[in-house]
């Protein structure tokens, strides 16, 4: 490693390994349009448009782009601690469950918040406990109590909070209890101020404060934090913690700041795939909370604009989601960067 | 009572299959120090061009061998990453559990013109070689069987088998002896790969017969769970498959009896296979050891 240059390329390579991942994303998600029969000019245009090319566009792109990153903030945590928690999916079911139980008892956005955030922590202790104390690989432990939370949720979703008066949603979230609109008559709201302030206090966290660098320690090198008197079992369960908090908030805002519907619908469609899109924005912005408002805005972009892609060119709207996979899967080549440069050079 | 009990033996032994499959993959791939999470992706993928294949062709042994293709490519796509670049194990293998999610989803609006589920017609789908009115036995719990004691033989007693675990266990003595570290890791994530590949199209051409986003649920991560109980053992991982399938099993058999879905609602029985994956991982524990550069990176100094 050389001491010069290396304050500079350590900022700037990551942001090119992510911006390189994207372009391969985009350049095999047009062979696999074409391979489809589809016109990949025609359905990037219809996309770009749909998400960022007005006012309305780009509401929608915030308004998806807030759940995915408090999601990615759960699985970016969890990788600075050296673990690998992707138990975000069952905890947003329960953050919202629980927003919708707290805002019946007590019409309140706070309360809202509060249940969502008691839920996290709740769903994020099992896994913790079993990864500290009997060694359970927390990927192993997370998947499984995502699905133990899918169907937990099923039938409560479909049991004590079904709509007396509407078979295809849940019990709705008080109108003094939901979250205010930034922009009228769109799906902007409040939470994704939230979603943003949560990212900076979580760098905040990581960075400035003591726990923090026990969270980092720990997970840069396990065996020297413990010789340093730092405890990593300490470290991994508020790790397991704060992310909990984080995909908790995200279930809670979701049914407490996304309209129309304000409740969680029919197959808990309305709430399902967040922790695994969190995954991959968590992973395009570098596991850093301020890498993941960017990466977390163009995944949000992709949504919106999956959309106006389906209904514009006739493209499916889950076309998105191999982008965003393909994406994802060219993150995890180790010296993209470097390789690309080879390439060039060559 | 007889009746219950094949019915629920043809049931286990139907439902190990894919978990089995992608366990004795999996602890070859670790025997080699391989690491794999991306199994879940894998079966679902296989899954969904295992079903086009088999419609193309007509046959569905052509659909479980192109299943097993395409495991195999993105064991080649894992072994690249993860071997020859030393790249981190865990996250090629989320990458390729979240392309799989877009990948089924497009696919079968994309081959089919359907939304969410694709049913496989029932003229290419396995037939059973044995059928009872309780329930049928797909040739593909023999192969099975036959694919883990060959695993299990090779493993253990050839040269080819001592090389795997060696570079596994530790790569520089193997190295030092002139073992290509390199080359036999990635053959042994490959394998892995292509088994669970196998185990992925049995999905959807031979046991379930459909093509769904969520047809995997969770099996690739259980066979990992069921990797661990089996201390990295083929034969065992074929006891332990048997116990999580049935449990799999009996949750969808227990989903469709109403005389206990009414006492019980039937979420709570369908959590049943993922509490018992936890159950079974924390009771074992500090009981088995896995290889010990199981996830590590090699470069020769």
């Amino acid at each position: 490693m050389k001491a010069d240059r290396s304050m500079i390329s350590s900022f700037i390579k990551p942001i090119m390994e992510s911006l390189i991942a994207v372009v391969i994303g985009v350049i095999i998600g047009a062979i696999v349009l074409k391979l489809s029969g589809y016109s990949p000019v025609k359905a990037y245009t219809a996309l770009v448009k749909g998400a960022v090319g007005s006012a309305y566009g780009w509401s929608m792109t915030l308004s998806a782009a807030t759940p995915i990153i408090l999601t990615a903030l759960t699985f970016a945590i969890s990788a600075r601690t050296g673990i690998f928690n992707i138990g975000a999916e069952g905890t947003v079911y329960f953050g919202a469950i629980a927003a919708i139980v707290f805002t019946n008892m007590f019409a309140n956005p706070l309360w809202g918040l509060i249940g969502g955030i008691i839920a996290g922590i709740l769903w994020a202790l099992p896994a913790a406990l079993l990864k500290v104390y009997r060694g359970v690989h927390e990927v192993i432990s997370t998947i499984m109590l995502n699905w133990i939370a899918f169907y937990t949720a099923l039938y409560l979703v479909l049991g004590p909070l079904a709509n007396p008066n509407d078979p295809n949603k849940t019990l709705e979230v008080p109108a003094s209890a939901r979250l205010p609109l930034l922009m009228r008559g769109s799906e902007l709201s409040l939470a994704f101020i939230i979603a943003i302030a949560a990212a900076i206090i979580t760098y905040y966290i990581l960075w400035h404060t003591v726990l923090g660098f026990e969270l980092r320690a720990s997970g840069y090198n396990e065996r020297a934090a413990r010789y340093g008197g730092i405890n990593p079992k300490r470290a991994i369960i508020w790790s397991f913690l704060i992310g909990g908090i984080m995909s908790g908030i995200a279930g809670a805002t979701e049914v407490m700041g996304r309209p129309p519907s304000y409740a969680i619908s029919q197959g808990m469609a309305n709430i399902r795939g967040y922790g695994f899109d969190g995954i991959g924005v968590s992973l395009v912005g570098r596991n850093h909370p301020i890498g993941i408002i960017f990466s977390g805005i163009f995944f949000g972009a992709l949504k919106a604009g999956a959309t106006y892609m389906q209904i514009d060119a006739g493209v499916p709207l889950e076309m998105v989601k191999v982008v965003q996979g393909i994406i994802v899967v060219a993150v995890a080549v180790p010296g993209l960067w470097d390789l690309v440069k080879k390439v060039v050079r060559r | 009572m007889i009746d219950m009990i094949v019915s629920i033996l043809l049931g286990s032994l139907t439902a190990m299959v894919p978990i089995v499959l992608t366990s004795t993959g999996a602890v070859v791939s670790e025997r080699a120090g391989v690491v794999n999470i991306g199994y879940e992706g894998i079966l679902l993928m296989s899954a969904l061009f295992g079903a086009m294949f088999a419609e193309m062709s007509g046959s569905p042994w052509i659909g479980l061998l192109g299943g097993a293709f395409v495991g195999m490519l993105l064991g080649m796509l894992h072994g690249a990453i993860t071997v020859y670049l030393k790249g981190d194990h865990i996250i090629p293998g989320i990458g390729v559990n979240i392309l799989a999610l877009g990948v089924v989803a497009f696919g079968i609006t994309a081959i089919w013109g359907t939304a969410g589920q694709h049913q496989v017609p029932s003229n290419i789908r396995i037939q059973p070689i044995i059928n009872t009115p309780y329930g049928g036995l797909s040739p593909m719990v023999l192969i099975t069987f036959i694919i883990v004691f060959l695993t299990h033989w090779v493993l253990f007693r050839t040269p080819l088998g001592l090389r795997i675990r060696a570079v596994g266990e530790n790569p520089e003595a193997a190295d030092a002896l002139g073992v290509n570290v390199e080359r036999y890791r990635f053959l042994a994530t490959v394998y892995g790969a292509t088994l669970a590949g196998l185990g992925g199209a049995y999905l959807s051409v031979d046991w379930l017969g459909v093509v769904t986003k969520e047809i995997s649920s969770g099996r690739g991560f259980i066979a990992l769970a069921n990797m661990v109980f089996s201390g990295w053992n083929p034969v065992r991982a074929l006891i332990g498959g048997f116990i999580f399938g049935f449990f799999d099993n009996l949750s969808v058999w227990v989903r469709t009896n109403p005389a206990i879905s009414q006492v019980v609602p039937w979420q709570f029985v369908a959590t049943l296979p993922y509490i018992v994956t936890i159950i079974i991982v924390a009771g074992i524990i500090g009981k088995v050891r896995p290889p010990k550069w199981d996830g590590k990176p090699y470069k020769r100094e």
